[in-house]
């Protein structure tokens, strides 16, 4: 961009040019609140620049919707603190590095080294509780008195456990170490002697200097020094930083622009504050010639940015490598836990009561069994206390019955050890990670549009998704598509909103040629005719002029900066408007449809090509958006010298500096005519402008200028400065802009509903707006009942409150009645809406009000929230959080989502216009709204009732192992002997019958994807824990302690009093067990592929092998003993007796519950199953008439 | 846990998870039919293994007791432990026709083989291979002998059953054929041909038999049996199988060596002589449990064709969904 580019066939205003110039630099202080740059110097050069990095006043709609903002205007008065600040000498690295060294730029996300590896490794592994419990287990077997099984049988789990993570770790970490070679090892020119000269990424040095070329990446965070730009300008990418595409300004200070490093050398101190993770904010201030400048986040640029339409850039390392703001932000998910997990906890130290209990049992008997015996204990032949064998006669192995009754208690905790299912915990990682797998690759949650696949980032609460009984919605951006369109105007009190068709035709009127090239705006919009045609034709009636002056505020009152994007066609560039906020690039396109074609924005002016003509407009000043005033204004200097004042902003804001004198009829109909936009749903914008005499333009410079260089302030007089100015103002017209609803939003929510979730959107919109949309999105219906709270002080909300209150107990005694008298008829009660902005949650939130809230909130359908700030949202979560256990949503894509995505249980981002914020404080990432439904749904129901499945299926599959073993305990003269080998022990719970549960748990479906989405009430499922409970818990370990009974007495009265040895009898136990825990687990599986088949036959099978195997191995005194076993009837008449006898009370309740007491689950899969037609058609009739309105309206 | 899963994108049945697969559902007639199955397996083989256990004949003489001479019952733990004679003699009447083989028990109560510090107490290595003797770590107590390893070593070995039992039928003797009572598995492989038993029962104190040192341990029977512990602390040993029938009524006399220490923990000593049937010796539990199960089965089967042809629902009827039943549900 040239800000020198003469312009042509106006007379150049010298005297307003000179003094914009001059008044117009510190314009950028001006910029709300986020701003913390401050230029105080006032040097002759053009200086004014084009704000579009992202503050919070960018966005006129949006007010308040940048978290990040506010702090910055504090932190610009404050003076840094010497403690919390680092000293950093221009082009002195050495100096600079002298006293601290900082972190220098090579950058290490890998992990570990080589040396480090094992330590650290196992170190962080052994964070895990159940690697502790592993580890103590194993330790205490290591102890000769305690040892119950062999070294390698007690170790093996543990060490398998470790070595596969450790593998997996290195792996990951090996990768790291790969990209990190990669990035060090890029080449950055690093000015040396007075050169710039090439040098590796790692070798850069805090203090240095560098010089970026456009399109280069930067190497690390660095204050910009000088441009390209004559005016310090530079634009960047920052889409590795935080997603957005659109290009941020950042500029050079005024007293480093004209230094050239290389010749001269520069000469300063930099004090800046220390490394921190906040993108949006950074505060230093420059000593340089003896001034001292302050600095702010529009003078550094950061590492993993691109430099983009400036030729080059020459800046200086402030923080390097790891001290990087992209760095210290790269930070994994947060780490949330599921509440399935919560409740297993609960039923885990059940029963390590329980483990606590059978070993108290075992070792008291056993004492008991001692001290009866005690007598005889030194020649008993199977105890022989006394060692005969020496000289002198001593105990062998025996300390005392105290310390045998301790010992024996260790020794029990060690046998029974898997009484607390630590393979759970891994089986639950595994299955985790299959059930996201599944999520990723599930076509209905690819966004074709976006190339935007389902993100899995926080893996340990897929569970979650589907116990969801609120969700909380952002509106702009999630239900819409945050693609604002320019629908209507009205101008000067007449509404244009007929132009619906665009005429291909009509692509000439919106192209202007220059220099033998065409350029044409991006994107087109559908244009009213009739407007158009006033704005040819009528340029001198009134009209004609009003339209004239609105379309040419929507080209100059914003912040876009359009960029020239060449095209195959050599003849023909497009220009892109880039800018901050979307409502304002609608209305910048808009206007160059109607002809007013923002061409050029600089520092100091502005090019308009106004039908056909070019235009030059000197931008003497700007007042940016703010969220207390609402509105923006620029300040033009027209090449007739005249000076305008054009003002945009919300209706409320505007409507008050109205010069309410003139045309009265003009407002009243604008008034009405925006009543209709926002009720249509539009985004509503109201122009206004103001000519400006010469002593107002006179006395208006002379306090902005003061105003810009208060030092104490500032953003306050500023504002006061833009009030003086922005008032009188008369009105144009008014922008309505749609924000289209995304696809398939209206379907998702009345599903959501059917669900029984309770939608609510929180939106930074006004109240009209949200409620029009609310109806589009039939989150709203003409039914319900709105109640509307909408006050300004803390006892009229309480009031409205209370009153609300009545009114919903009310209504739902009413409802009761007509229930209850026409039951069944298909009445349903009248649904209550609550409708409450964000002023009244000022009152409410944080207050004994809240409470009020609660109950009224939980007695309507739907709740929207209208014009709530970022950490309003966050509080409303809260509210449901901290009063009911129910499971919370939150979706949102942009920054202002993060604290409510945050604070939810299950955060979900949206990918969408505003950037990768909320994508990145998420759990879970998809691209559209509607990928809720199929989420939740189907995905979050069968994550539920697989893992809920599994967590029960484990607790019941280790317990009953654990009973058996201590049933046997019980006949060994409590000595902890197991019929069962400790091979088997140990691989019981890893290979005999992990596997199925693992497959079970990743790939069973209790229904089909189409009925769940037929039938969402399903999801009710999960919200009432129908599938864990501890009430299941229970009835499992009932059904536990009765099948480890068959297990345990069948074989034992069937051997009774016989030959049976042993390891034989145990290898009947371990078949029997493995068998029935997997028949079990056959009896429960709702679907059967071939996987599953695999699985489980498959388990049995290994397990076999597995017994064949230890049996075939003669150093064991098991020797061969499952063949003898094995060839006699007795063994097997057994193992039929045991499998049936211990599955046929679960079984016998199972079809018993089934048949009389069907679950809705149980119904639907059998209608699925006999594909019933009735049905089809009574639920296609059910959910048809429900249409929408308005939408129907808009299209 | 990565959370930056990256997985190949395709869109395959599985990844669908649309899999073809079987939908098993319990209908009504599928669950009659399974428990009419099961009772119909289940009550003929009850029946057959009662039969087969009723014709299992078993004559059961406990001895640990009677075997002590009238005045020596006071202190029956001094009586074992003299060296007094301790034969016994006593008359066995068969009650039924016993077919042969008839299996030659003894039965041990209240002896817990299973015990932990008993179990442990052998090495295993040691019995296969003469290489292995020094390896006697595993069998404290019993390990050492003046500091040469005892073969074999540990507790079970020493605690080798010694009673003796003689046959004979109108002052003829009956063979009791004391080969093949052991596995053979253990015969070829765990106990070795070459291993010969070494400073064994040379200790202070004796648990039991002694063994011929010129014998392999492989040829050792009574002691390979007596090595295959039990599993629970009432069992019964093979001790040798008679070849002959006895017939209903005839009059065995039994010479018993009363030798085996039992008193010191009141262990009691049964003489076993049983035939087996297909399912082993005399035990009606199985039979019992099959066809209480069988039973229950057809009771279960009746029990609900009863609630099916009263309170019939029609499978997959979504009238029954909790929220058309109840409209104001959701």
């Amino acid at each position: 961009m040239d800000a020198h580019n003469p312009i042509e066939n106006s007379p150049h205003p010298d005297i307003a040019l000179n003094s914009s110039s001059r008044k117009s630099n510190s314009s950028s202080q001006s910029k709300a609140s986020s701003r913390a740059s401050i230029r105080e110097g006032d040097s002759a050069l053009q200086t004014f620049s084009v704000e579009s990095f992202r503050n919070s006043g960018s966005k006129p709609m949006r007010y308040g919707s940048r978290g990040a903002g506010s702090e910055g205007l504090n932190m610009s008065q404050k003076e840094i603190k010497d403690e919390d600040s680092r000293f950093i000498y221009i082009n002195d690295p050495d100096k600079t590095n002298e006293r601290f060294e900082f972190a220098g730029n090579s950058i290490r996300t890998g992990k570990y080294t080589i040396l480090t590896f094992l330590p650290r490794n196992l170190f962080e592994q052994f964070h895990r509780v159940a690697y502790i419990y592993f580890l103590v287990i194993a330790v205490l077997n290591q102890l000769p008195q305690l040892a119950v099984f062999g070294r390698g049988a007690s170790i093996m789990p543990l060490a398998f456990v470790l070595l596969v993570t450790a593998v997996k770790d290195a792996y990951e970490d090996w990768r790291r170490h790969q990209s990190d070679q990669i990035e060090n090892n890029r080449v950055a020119s690093v000015l040396v002697n007075g050169q710039f000269q090439p040098k590796k990424w790692k070798d850069i040095r805090v203090g240095e200097i560098i010089k970026i070329s456009s399109d280069d990446t930067l190497p690390c965070d660095m204050v910009l020094l000088s441009t390209s730009d004559p005016t310090g300008v530079a634009y960047v990418h920052t889409i590795n930083l935080d997603g957005e595409s659109n290009l941020k300004t950042r500029y050079a200070k005024q007293e480093t622009l004209s230094k050239m490093p290389q010749k001269e050398g520069i000469r300063g101190l930099i004090k800046v504050e220390l490394p921190n993770r906040n993108i949006y904010g950074f505060q230093a201030n420059m000593e340089i010639d003896g001034k001292r400048v302050s600095l702010g986040p529009s003078n550094i640029v950061l590492r993993g940015c691109e430099l983009k339409n400036t030729a080059w850039a020459i800046g200086i390392v402030v923080y390097a490598g790891r001290e990087t703001k992209v760095m210290l932000n790269n930070s994994g998910a947060p780490s949330k836990r599921s509440r399935l997990e919560t409740y297993m906890n609960r039923e885990i130290i059940l029963l390590s009561l329980f483990l606590i209990a059978l070993c108290t049992v075992v070792s008291s008997c056993a004492g008991v069994w001692l001290l009866r015996h005690r007598d005889e204990l030194d020649y008993l032949p199977y105890y022989r206390r006394k060692d005969f064998s020496e000289s002198e006669e001593e105990n062998y192995n025996y300390y005392g019955v105290g310390m045998e009754i301790f010992f024996t208690f260790l020794m029990s905790v060690i046998v029974f050890q898997i009484m607390i299912p630590i393979s759970l915990y891994i089986s639950m990682e595994l299955v985790r990670v299959g059930q996201a797998y599944f999520m990723i690759q599930d076509t209905r949650l690819y966004d074709e549009a976006s190339d935007m696949r389902f993100q899995c980032r926080a893996l340990n609460i897929n569970e979650d998704l589907g116990q969801v009984k609120y969700v909380f919605s952002d509106k702009t951006g999630t239900l819409t598509e945050n693609k604002m369109e320019f629908q209507c105007a009205s101008i000067w009190g007449v509404d244009y909103s007929g132009g619906k068709v665009a005429l291909p035709g009509e692509s000439v009127g919106c192209s202007v040629e220059v220099d033998g090239q065409v350029l044409r705006p991006k994107m087109k919009v559908k244009a009213d005719p009739e407007l158009q045609q006033l704005l040819h034709s009528g340029k001198e009636t009134k009209e004609g002029k009003h339209a004239h002056d609105f379309f040419l505020a929507l080209a100059a009152c914003n912040t876009v900066v359009p960029l020239l994007v060449d095209t195959s066609n050599p003849a023909l560039r497009l220009i892109d408007y880039q800018g901050e906020s979307p409502d304002e690039q609608a209305l910048v396109y808009a206007a160059a449809t109607y002809g007013f074609m923002l061409i050029e924005r600089t520092s100091g002016h502005i090019v308009i090509d106004v039908q056909g003509e070019r235009q030059r407009f000197d931008v003497l000043g700007m007042h940016e958006f703010d969220s207390d005033r609402k509105r923006m204004s620029v300040i033009l200097g027209f090449p007739n010298k005249s000076v305008k004042v054009f003002v945009k902003g919300a209706d409320t804001s505007m409507f008050s500096i109205t010069d309410r004198s003139l045309n009265l009829n003009v407002i009243r109909s604008t008034e009405t005519h925006l009543h209709t936009y926002s009720s249509m749903g539009l985004r509503t914008l109201v122009i206004g402008m103001r000519e400006l005499s010469a002593s107002e333009f006179e006395q208006w410079q002379s306090s902005y200028e003061r105003a810009s260089n208060a030092l104490m302030g500032r953003a306050s007089i500023l504002r006061g400065v833009a009030d003086s100015v922005e008032n009188n103002i008369r009105i144009l017209g008014a922008s309505g802009i749609e924000d289209k609803l995304q696809e398939g939003v209206p379907q998702a929510i009345e599903s959501l509903r059917q669900a029984g979730i309770k939608v609510w959107v929180l939106t930074g919109d006004k109240q009209e707006t949200a409620i029009s949309i609310g109806y589009s999105s039939r989150l709203l219906t003409r039914e319900m009942t709105q109640i509307i709270i909408n006050n300004n002080s803390k006892e009229s909300c309480r009031k409205s409150l209370e009153d609300a209150n009545a009114m919903s107990k009310n209504h739902a005694a009413v409802s009761a009645g007509t229930q209850s008298t026409e039951r069944g008829s298909g009445s349903s009660k009248t649904l209550l809406a609550l409708i409450i902005d964000g002023t009244s949650l000022v009152y409410i939130l944080d207050t004994e009000l809240e409470e009020l809230l609660f109950q009224l909130a939980s007695e309507c359908s739907v709740v929207l929230c209208c014009r709530v700030a970022p950490l309003q949202k966050a509080g409303i979560i809260s509210l449901i959080k901290n009063r009911t256990d129910d499971m919370t949503l939150a979706i949102g894509d942009g920054a202002n989502d993060v604290s409510m995505i945050q604070m939810a249980d299950v955060g979900i981002g949206i990918s969408g216009q505003e950037g990768r914020q909320a994508v990145m404080a998420s759990d879970f990432a998809m691209g559209q709204f509607r990928f809720l439904v199929p989420l939740l749904m189907v995905h979050g129901h069968w994550n539920f009732q697989r893992m809920s499945y599994m967590i029960l299926y484990n607790f019941y599959r280790n317990a009953v192992f654990v009973l058996i073993l201590f049933w046997y305990v019980l006949y060994t003269a409590f000595t902890l002997t197991t019929a069962i080998t400790e091979w088997s022990s140990v691989l019981y719970s890893i290979i005999y019958t992990s596997l199925p549960t693992i497959v079970v748990g990743i790939l069973d479906k209790d229904l089909s994807r189409r009925t769940l989405l037929k039938y969402p009430q399903l999801y009710g499922v999960g919200q009432r824990q129908e599938s864990y409970n501890l009430q299941l818990f229970w009835l499992t370990m009932m059904d536990t302690l009765w099948q480890s009974f068959v297990i345990f007495f069948v074989p034992f009265f069937a051997y009774r009093r016989s030959t049976i040895d042993g390891s034989s009898i145990g290898d009947l136990w371990t078949l029997a067990v493995v068998i029935l825990v997997n028949i079990h687990l056959a009896m429960d599986v709702l679907r059967w592929t071939w996987i599953t088949h695999a699985a489980i036959w498959g388990s049995i099978v290994a397990t076999f092998i597995s017994v064949i195997i230890i049996d075939a191995i003669p150093q064991l005194p098991n020797y061969w003993a499952i063949f003898h076993v094995g060839k006699t009837g007795s063994f097997w008449l057994c193992l039929l007796a045991i499998l049936v006898a211990a599955i046929l009370p679960r079984f016998v309740v199972k079809v018993f519950s089934q048949y009389l007491r069907p679950c809705d689950v149980q119904i639907a899969r059998e209608a699925e199953k006999f594909r019933n037609q009735r049905e089809f058609v009574s639920v296609g009739v059910e959910m048809n008439p429900i249409l929408d309105p308005p939408q129907e309206m808009r299209r | 846990m990565n959370t930056n899963l990256c997985f190949c994108y395709s869109d395959s049945k599985f990844t669908q998870q649309e899999l073809p697969a079987c939908k098993p559902i319990l209908t009504p007639q599928w669950v009659i039919s399974a428990f009419m199955l099961v009772s119909f397996v289940f009550i003929p083989i009850g029946v057959a293994s009662l039969l087969a256990s009723r014709d299992v004949v078993e004559i059961i003489y406990q001895y640990e007791t009677e075997c002590i001479p009238a005045p020596m019952r006071g202190d029956k733990l001094k009586f074992i432990q003299s060296t007094e004679n301790k034969t016994c003699n006593r008359k066995l009447i068969v009650p039924k026709l016993m077919k042969q083989p008839i299996y030659v028990y003894y039965q041990l109560d209240n002896f817990f083989q299973n015990h932990r510090r008993y179990v442990k107490s052998r090495s295993d290595v040691q019995l296969q291979d003469p290489k292995n003797e020094n390896d006697t770590s595993s069998c404290d107590p019993e390990d050492l002998s003046n500091g040469s390893p005892i073969v074999p070593c540990g507790l079970i070995a020493w605690s080798l059953f010694n009673d003796t039992y003689s046959f004979s039928r109108n002052n003829q003797n009956l063979t009791v054929n004391k080969r093949g009572i052991s596995w053979k598995s253990d015969r070829d492989s765990k106990f070795g041909d070459n291993v010969f038993p070494k400073n064994f029962q040379n200790g202070t104190i004796k648990g039991g038999a002694s063994l011929d040192t010129t014998i392999p341990l492989s040829e050792q029977e009574d002691l390979i049996v007596w090595m295959r512990t039990a599993a629970l602390p009432t069992f019964r040993k093979l001790y040798g199988k008679i070849e002959v029938d006895l017939q209903a009524n005839e009059v065995i006399d039994v010479t018993l060596q009363n030798n085996y220490n039992t008193y010191s923990f009141d262990g009691k000593k049964k003489l076993v002589l049983s035939t087996t049937s297909w399912l082993g010796g005399k035990n009606n539990f199985l039979g019992i449990a099959y066809l209480t199960v069988g039973g229950l089965c057809f009771f279960l089967a009746m029990a609900f064709a009863v609630i099916y042809l009263v309170k019939p629902r029609r499978l997959g009827d979504p009238s029954y969904l909790s929220w058309n039943k109840n409209p104001a549900g959701h």
